[in-house]
């Protein structure tokens, strides 16, 4: 028996100064769990607050009221060349282009050829086509005006530019609009007719290759290692070789493809077919991974139930544990995708940074894709490109959002409890 | 009679360890044979070599020859999955399938072709849920979950669910070890019920589970079957020294 002991005072006062550095300690841990959690939503605040205030202006076009005399400028264009495919070549062979910019320099004095951007014609020429009664007499037209005046009218440019905007401005000729130009067309030079659309395009059709290999492949190995693979050294061994090609810096995948996809099969240049192709090696062992834990994360009972009632293995696996894991399955290929779409480096490496003015139409047309197109932009030297990086950034994490709002919308309707 | 199931000389071994020694038994048609012992006596393991769910855990081997009707179920020419439609299971733990208590019952017959049209199909877990003692609780609810249902409910829905695969013989391996004692007397009043029109073997634990539901009873310890004879012989008059302080409670 032990020895006879006295009582435990809970009142001395050693009880109360342990019991009050305890309660210190749960507070501090608290607090420093807190300060965490707020530390990382006000970086992320920071980050969208900034790209947004950055970046919407990029959605923004300036415009200038630009008077036209048609009927003087004598367009050598009939009528009946207006309509049809033939119109914008009659267009531009007839001279427009000159027509316009001589407009600009009657209208703003020399130098107004200047002020209007290089496309500004290209809205001319819509507009005649809309409307060709327009060729008979005198309009005015808002135009785009050029980068550097886009800059200055909207934040704040060279002394030139500030003070052609002062003057345009004290005239009332200038407009700033929200403009959908932005999200339809492909990279160009001139920073004023940059869009959005041809990056986002080839991103998209880089991520279908992407989807359409790594899922199914990533999911039959999972399934394969998990329910069929004996256990033995050479699963082991591949076990550990999907693990450690999770963790390969993706650059490396992206000599492998230059090296394989390119080198080897010949495919295109700038392809989304080779950028989906080398993706997907980077994505499938995330796939793998996460696929083989939400595999093993299907109580064996279930498995039991199903051989019990005599399922094959092949309709255990399809019946009853693919349905379970599914949720799980998609989190990880989500999670994967969300980490191939932000991916830059693999993509430099086949060609994907090249300027492409062109939206791509087929996966084998040259493309670029948004952090590639963000990144192109980044280090241009124009100054009308910094707004549309900003804008750019806010396309890729909208494509984000909706992609990870997918993945949750489809977990919560796979999700079943057991 | 010949019996439906005649075991002969089975050892199972688990890598190099032996779990079953050398055990012979016969499973009548007509009677429930009941398995007792103390745990890792073997009981359950044995209770699975009878439908080869043994095949699923990879280092399990299996000798001697288990006859189902005079044929060899550890023959190469035997159809695993055909086998267990005809030996069917019931676990420890309730297990329903996360779906619907239709297609809880339904999924067997379904993956067997046993009916096609849905009439038949409904006809079939209707039949299923009445002998499982079931379908006046849940025929106003068939399609919810059957992980909603109650501990016993659960258990009879996956005795609804064996039955629907019309088996020969219903193997249970302690299905009421996990549930109270008013969802275990449903159970073993189920279990009354079904015999006769199914051979069953069902382990257990509880020595006057064995008692009530029984008519044979076979007493396993370390591997081996110690007594095997008609249940009120066992534990009225047992044979065996290890039997009689088994049932007394000395040990197990």
């Amino acid at each position: 028996m032990n020895k006879s002991r006295l009582p435990t005072d809970w009142t001395a006062t050693a009880v109360q100064r342990r019991t009050r550095r305890r309660y210190a300690a749960e507070r501090r841990f608290r607090l420093m769990g807190l300060a965490a959690v707020w530390l990382s939503a006000a970086f992320l605040a920071f980050l969208l607050a900034s790209m947004v205030w950055e970046g919407l202006s990029g959605f923004r076009q300036t415009r200038i009221a630009l008077p036209i005399d048609f009927a003087a400028a004598k367009l050598a264009v009939t009528p009946a060349q207006l309509h049809g495919r033939g119109a914008d070549l009659a267009l531009a062979g007839a001279g427009l282009e000159n027509a316009v910019d001589g407009a600009a320099t009657r209208a703003f004095g020399p130098g107004g050829a200047d002020l209007i951007s290089d496309g500004a014609w290209l809205v001319v020429r819509d507009a005649v086509k809309r409307d060709p009664a327009l060729l008979r007499g005198r309009t005015t037209i808002a135009v785009p005006v050029a980068s550097a005046i886009d800059v200055a009218a909207k934040h704040d440019g060279t002394p030139a530019a500030e003070a052609a905007v002062a003057r345009l401005q004290a005239r009332g000729l200038l407009t700033t609009s929200w403009s959908g130009g932005f999200l339809t067309a492909a990279d160009s030079t001139d920073p004023t007719r940059v869009g959005i659309w041809g990056a986002l395009k080839g991103s998209l059709l880089t991520m279908a290759v992407t989807i359409v290999l790594a899922f199914p492949i990533g999911v039959l190995a999972a399934l394969y290692l998990e329910e069929y693979a004996p256990r033995n050294r050479w699963t082991d061994l591949i076990e550990v070789s999907i693990n450690n090609l999770a963790a390969v810096p993706s650059i490396i995948f992206g000599l492998l493809g230059l090296a394989v996809f390119l080198g080897t099969f010949h495919l295109p240049r700038s392809a989304p077919l080779v950028g989906g192709l080398t993706l997907a090696l980077m994505t499938m062992p995330v796939i793998v991974i996460t696929g083989r834990n939400a595999i093993k994360a299907v109580p064996p009972s279930i498995r039991d139930a199903a051989l019990a009632v005599g399922a094959s293995p092949v309709q255990v696996v399809f019946d009853h544990v693919l349905p379970l894991a599914l949720p799980g399955i998609l989190t990880g290929t989500i999670i994967g995708m969300a980490r191939a779409l932000g991916e830059t480096a693999p993509l430099l490496m086949i060609g994907m940074r090249a300027f492409i003015a062109a939206p791509p139409s087929r996966l084998t047309d040259p493309a670029t894709v948004l952090p590639v197109q963000i990144f192109l932009w980044s280090d241009d030297i124009d100054r009308g490109f910094v707004e549309k990086t900003s804008a750019a950034i806010i396309v890729l994490l909208v494509v984000l959002l909706a992609m990870n709002g997918l993945a949750i919308y489809l977990r919560n309707r796979f999700e079943t409890r057991w | 009679m010949t019996p439906k199931i005649s075991a002969r000389d089975i050892s199972v071994f688990y890598g190099a360890k032996q779990a079953i020694d050398h055990v012979s038994i016969d499973v009548d048609q007509d009677n429930v044979l009941a398995f007792i012992g103390p745990s890792g006596c073997g009981k359950s393991t044995f209770l699975r070599t009878l439908n080869r769910m043994n095949d699923t855990v990879a280092s399990a081997r299996v000798t001697g020859e288990i006859l189902l009707d005079g044929e060899d179920i550890y023959a190469s020419g035997m159809d695993v999955v055909q086998l267990r439609a005809r030996v069917g299971m019931v676990f420890q733990k309730p297990n329903p399938f996360p779906k619907s208590i239709y297609e809880n019952v339904a999924y067997g017959p379904r993956i067997h072709g046993l009916a096609t049209a849905r009439a038949d199909l409904d006809a079939l877990v209707e039949q299923s849920l009445r002998r499982a003692g079931l379908w006046d609780e849940v025929k106003d609810r068939l399609s919810d979950s059957g992980t909603a249902l109650s501990g016993g409910q659960q258990q009879r829905l996956c005795i609804a669910r064996a039955i629907a695969v019309d088996p020969e013989v219903i193997l249970m391996d302690e299905p009421c070890s996990a549930l109270d004692p008013i969802a275990t007397a449903k159970i073993e009043e189920l279990i009354h019920e079904l015999k006769g029109r199914y051979a069953i073997v069902i382990v257990t634990h509880n020595m006057q589970q064995a008692a009530r539901v029984s008519q044979q009873t076979a007493f396993f310890h370390l591997g081996q079957l110690v007594e095997f004879g008609a249940t009120s012989d066992i534990f009225t008059n047992p044979r065996e020294e290890r039997t009689r302080d088994y049932i007394t409670g000395r040990y197990g």
